[in-house]
C-alpha cells in the first residue's frame, strides 16, 4: 500500500480489511487469546482485556513499545516547576508534566480531593491553569473566570471575574458555546470571550487590566480558542468557518491590549502578511496573492479559515506555528479553486506576524477538514540525523511530521479509517483526493471517512519524552453528505451541506491511541463507545489521563495502555486534564467535567436527533448520549491519599 | 320513497363534497403578495401567560397562511433560503434550539413565531426586522408550526426535497406544546 514515492494508498478494501483485523484483534483480546509474546514482553501488567466490565472500552496492543527514553527531545524544555500556566503546558505543546509522584504503581489509589461547581452547564473544554498557589478556570459562555486558592483545604474561591459578554453571541457559536482556556504571563490572566473580546485580568486581584474588541458577531465571528502569550504578545484567532467569516490571527500587546498586528487567512498578500521572507516548501503554495486568485471573485471575503485551535512556539527559531480552519461554505462547488489559506499550517514571526512558510494541508476542502490541530514541536531522529519537526495528528486522518524550519512534509500516515483521500504525495505535498467521495449537488455521497469532525478534532494530544509516544484522543465517525446551495447572509450560517454522521467501521465512536512518531505506527490503542473529545495528559510517572463523554476519567499506563484507575464524574468529560504540585507538596490531577462541544451539544443544547441532520449532522451519531450523561460544569481534583 | 332516500343520500354526499371543496379552496388559496417589510400585525401579541389580575383580551390577528398548503410549501423553501436551517437544521436544532419538539420558549402561535423572527430573541435568535416581507413571515411561521405537527396534516408538506434526514411534516405527529407561553394552544377537538 506504499508506492515508490512513499505515498500510502488506502483502498476501500484495505479499510474494510483493517477494520476486520481490528475487530478480530478485539475479539481475541476479549477472549484472553493475546498470542503474541512480543506484546507482553515489556509490560508489567498483562495487556489482556484491560477494560473493566461495563466500560464499553476495548483495548488493543498493536506492537511493543521499543523506544529508548531520550531519543526524542522537546525543544526549549524547561525544568518542571509544578505549575500549569498555559493549556498546552509548554510552548512545544506536549502536555507533558515532569511530576512523578503519581505513578503506574500507585495511580489506582487516586481519590477525589475536592471539587468546584462552575455554575455553568455547557461544554467545559477549558484547561485549568495553576500559577503558584492559585488555580484559574474559565467557563463556557458567560466566560466567568474563577481564581481558586490551592493553599487552603477544598480550594475555596478567591475571586471571580465576570466579563458579561453579549448573550446574542450564543447565536453565532457553531458548536456549543465553549471556551478552551486562558493563559498566564506577566502577572496577568489572558483569555477570550465568546463575543470577540480579549481580556487581561490581574492574576492577584481579579481586576480587569484591559479589554479589546477584536471581532463582530454580526459578521458571524466568535472566539473560543485559548490565547498564547509569546514575547509580550497575546495571540488570538477567530472562529466562525460555518458563518462566512474572514479568518485571522491577531497579536495584542500584553501590556496595553493594543493590536500589534493582524494576519488574515485570505485576500491579497499584504493582508495575509506574506512578504519577502515567505518561503513555502511546495510549488502550489508559492505565487502572488494566492489568497485572492484561488477563489471565485470576492469569495475570499467570506471564506472562513479562522484560527480557533492551538499555537506552538519555537524560541530558538523565533517562529509560531498554527493552523487555519475550513473554508466556507462547506459546499465545495460554490468555491472552485484551492481556497488559500484555508486548512493551512502557518509558520510566522511572532514579532511582526510575517509568514515564513505555509503548507496547505487540505487544498479546496471537501469535508470540513479544518487544519487547526495542535503542532507538537520535537527534535526527532530521522534517517540518521536529528530533524527539527512538528508532529500534527490532523483532522484529515493523517499524522503529519513536518520539518518546522521549512515546512517539508517528512511523513503523513493515517491513524484512523480514511477513504476521502488516498494518501499524501510527499513530492507535491498534496493529498490524493478520492473522487468517489467528492460531494456533488443533487447527489447523496455515502460512507465518507472520516466525517466532518475528522479523525481528530480540537482535542489536544500529549507527548511523553520518556516513552517517545504521542497520545492521541480521537474519534471514529463516517458520514453521508448532500451539498445544497448556501446563501450568504452576514451573521447567519453559511454551510450548504446536509450531513448525517455515524460510527465508522468497528462500531465504536472513540479511540485513544499511543503513536510512535519514528516508527510511524500505533503502539497501543483503546476504543471507546463515544468519541474521545477530551484532551490528553501524560506525566513523568508514565501515567496518561483522558476522559470519556459518558463521564469516566481514566488513568492508563503510558507504556502499555493498561487501565490503572477510573472515576465516574457527574457529567461527560470534554475538558483538558492537567496536573500540578500544590502548596502541600503533593501532586494532583484536575479536570473539568461538563458534556458539550460539537458532539455533546445534543445534551448541553438539547438537540433533537429525530432530525438526523441536526447539529451539522453529528446528532445522528450521538443519539444515545442523552441516555449516558446529563449536563454538568464541575471541576474535579484528584490526589493520592 | 326509494328516490327520496337516493336523493337524501346523494345530497349528503354532495354536501360533504362541497364542504371538502370549500376547505380545499382554503388550502390552495393564493393571495396578492404583501411585500411590506416585517408586518406590524404581530405588534400587540402577548408573550406571557402571566398577566396580573384579569388577562387582557386576546389579539385577533389571524395568520393568512394557516392551513394553506401553498404557503406552507413556500415556508419550507424560505426556511432554507433565509438560512433558518443553518441554525435549526431541519427541525432538530444545532446553533439554535430544535423546532420539531414541544418546547416553545417564545410561544407557538403564528403571531408568536412572527414576533420572534422580527424582534429576534436575546440568547442568539437574530432580528430579521426590515429583511423579510410580511407574506414570507406568515409562510415561515406556518411551516415552522408544521415541523411539530401543529398544522393540519393535509396542507403540510408530504415530502422532503433533499436527503432523508427526518420524516416529512405530514407524518410528524402532533406534539402538544409544553408549558407554552403561547395563548393559542388549540382545544383537543380543534387539533389537526
Amino acid at each position: 500500500m506504499i508506492d515508490r514515492r512513499g505515498t500510502r494508498h488506502i483502498s476501500p478494501t484495505h479499510v474494510a480489511a483493517r477494520a476486520a483485523v481490528t475487530f478480530l484483534t478485539l475479539a481475541a483480546v476479549g477472549t484472553g487469546c493475546t498470542g503474541g509474546s512480543e506484546q507482553t514482553a515489556n509490560a508489567k501488567t498483562p495487556p489482556t482485556s484491560t477494560a473493566s466490565p461495563g466500560t464499553g472500552a476495548g483495548h488493543t496492543l498493536v506492537a511493543r513499545n521499543g523506544i529508548a527514553a531520550g531519543q526524542i527531545t522537546i525543544p526549549g524544555a524547561e525544568p518542571e516547576d509544578g505549575q500549569w500556566i498555559r493549556p498546552a503546558k509548554d510552548y512545544a505543546s506536549t502536555r507533558f508534566s515532569g511530576l512523578d509522584q503519581i505513578t503506574t504503581a500507585n495511580a489506582s489509589q487516586l481519590k477525589l480531593a475536592w471539587s468546584f461547581s462552575t455554575g455553568v452547564l455547557r461544554g467545559q473544554e477549558a484547561a485549568p491553569l495553576v500559577v503558584g498557589s492559585t488555580m484559574y478556570i474559565v467557563t463556557p459562555y458567560p466566560n466567568i473566570l474563577y481564581a481558586l486558592d490551592l493553599s487552603k483545604p477544598g480550594g475555596p474561591a478567591k475571586w471571580k471575574y465576570e466579563p458579561q459578554p453579549l448573550a446574542a453571541a450564543q447565536g453565532v457559536a457553531c458548536c456549543d458555546v465553549v471556551n478552551r482556556g486562558a493563559a498566564f504571563a506577566d502577572g496577568k490572566i489572558f483569555y477570550n470571550t465568546l463575543d470577540n473580546q480579549t481580556i487581561a485580568v490581574d492574576a492577584t486581584t481579579g481586576k480587569e487590566v484591559w479589554r479589546t474588541q477584536l471581532g463582530d458577531i454580526n459578521h458571524g465571528e466568535t472566539i473560543t480558542m485559548a490565547p498564547l502569550v509569546v514575547k509580550g504578545k497575546v495571540l488570538v484567532g477567530n472562529s466562525g468557518g460555518e458563518l462566512g467569516i474572514r479568518g485571522w490571527l491577531t497579536a495584542l500587546d500584553a501590556k496595553t491590549g493594543k493590536v500589534a498586528w493582524r494576519a488574515y487567512h485570505a485576500g491579497p498578500d499584504s493582508l495575509v502578511r506574506i512578504g519577502p521572507r515567505f518561503k513555502p516548501f511546495y510549488k502550489t503554495d508559492q505565487g502572488k496573492d494566492l489568497g485572492v486568485t484561488t477563489w471565485p471573485p470576492d469569495k475570499w471575503k467570506q471564506g472562513g479559515a479562522g484560527a480557533w485551535g492551538w499555537i506552538s512556539y519555537d524560541a530558538a527559531l523565533n517562529l509560531i506555528y498554527y493552523g487555519t480552519a475550513n473554508p466556507g461554505p462547506w459546499n465545495p462547488e460554490q468555491r472552485p479553486g484551492d481556497n488559500k489559506w484555508s486548512s493551512t499550517t502557518f509558520a510566522r514571526d511572532p514579532d511582526t506576524g510575517e509568514a515564513i512558510w505555509a503548507y496547505q494541508v487540505t487544498p479546496h476542502d471537501l469535508h470540513d477538514y479544518d487544519g487547526i490541530n495542535e503542532s507538537i514541536l520535537l527534535d526527532l531522529p530521522w534517517k540518521g540525523q536529528t530533524r527539527r519537526v512538528l508532529v500534527r495528528p490532523e483532522r484529515d486522518g493523517y499524522v503529519y511530521v513536518q520539518d518546522r524550519t521549512t515546512g517539508e512534509v517528512l511523513a503523513a500516515d493515517t491513524f484512523g479509517v480514511v477513504n476521502s483521500t488516498l494518501g499524501v504525495n510527499l513530492q507535491t505535498g498534496r493529498p490524493a483526493v478520492n473522487q468517489e467521495k467528492e460531494p456533488q449537488m443533487g447527489k447523496v455521497v455515502r460512507e465518507i471517512c472520516p466525517a466532518s469532525p475528522g479523525t481528530k478534532d480540537w482535542q489536544p494530544s500529549a507527548f511523553s519524552p520518556r516513552t517517545g509516544l504521542l497520545y492521541i484522543p480521537h474519534q471514529n465517525l463516517c458520514m453521508d453528505v448532500e451539498p445544497v446551495e448556501a446563501n450568504y447572509i452576514a451573521g447567519t450560517p453559511y454551510v450548504g451541506m446536509n450531513v448525517k454522521m455515524y460510527a465508522g467501521p468497528g462500531g465504536h465512536r472513540g479511540v485513544f491511541d499511543a503513536w510512535d512518531p519514528i516508527a510511524r505506527k500505533k503502539v497501543w490503542s483503546v476504543t471507546e463507545d463515544f468519541p474521545v473529545w477530551s484532551g490528553a495528559l501524560v506525566t513523568a510517572g508514565d501515567v496518561v489521563f483522558y476522559g470519556t463523554m459518558d463521564g469516566w476519567f481514566k488513568a492508563l499506563d503510558a507504556r502499555s495502555g493498561a487501565i490503572l484507575w477510573r472515576a465516574k464524574l457527574g457529567s461527560g468529560i470534554i475538558g483538558q486534564p492537567v496536573t500540578y504540585r500544590a502548596p502541600d507538596g503533593k501532586q494532583y490531577v484536575a479536570i473539568l467535567a461538563g458534556v458539550g462541544g460539537w458532539p455533546g451539544a445534543i445534551v448541553s443544547a438539547g438537540i433533537d436527533a429525530r432530525d438526523s441532520s441536526a447539529g451539522l449532522g453529528i446528532a445522528n451519531a450521538m443519539r444515545d448520549l442523552p441516555n449516558a450523561t446529563t449536563k454538568g460544569g464541575t471541576l474535579y481534583v484528584f490526589g493520592l491519599p | 320513497m326509494r328516490t327520496r332516500t337516493y336523493l337524501r343520500r346523494w345530497g349528503r354526499v354532495a354536501a360533504i363534497c362541497a364542504l371538502g371543496l370549500a376547505l380545499a379552496c382554503e388550502r390552495e388559496k393564493r393571495r396578492f403578495n404583501d411585500a411590506s417589510p416585517s408586518a406590524p400585525a404581530y405588534a400587540a401579541v402577548t408573550l406571557d401567560t402571566l398577566q396580573p389580575g384579569v388577562p387582557s383580551p386576546e389579539l385577533t390577528v389571524k395568520s393568512p397562511s394557516e392551513g394553506n398548503a401553498y404557503d406552507i410549501a413556500q415556508g419550507k423553501q424560505l426556511f432554507e433560503q433565509w438560512n433558518c436551517s443553518g441554525c435549526h437544521s431541519h427541525g432538530g436544532g444545532g446553533m439554535g434550539p430544535p423546532l420539531m419538539d414541544n418546547e416553545w420558549i417564545y410561544g407557538s402561535s403564528p403571531e408568536n413565531i412572527v414576533a420572534t423572527i422580527v424582534e429576534g430573541r436575546p440568547n442568539g435568535m437574530p432580528s430579521f426586522r426590515n429583511r423579510i416581507t410580511a407574506n414570507q413571515l406568515w409562510q415561515l411561521a406556518a411551516y415552522v408550526r408544521s415541523m411539530s405537527g401543529l398544522e393540519a396534516k393535509a396542507p403540510s408538506p408530504g415530502r422532503n426535497d433533499e436527503m432523508q434526514y427526518k420524516v416529512d411534516e405530514q407524518r410528524t405527529p402532533f406534539r402538544t406544546p409544553r408549558a407554552s407561553a403561547s395563548k393559542t394552544l388549540p382545544a383537543k377537538s380543534e387539533r389537526p
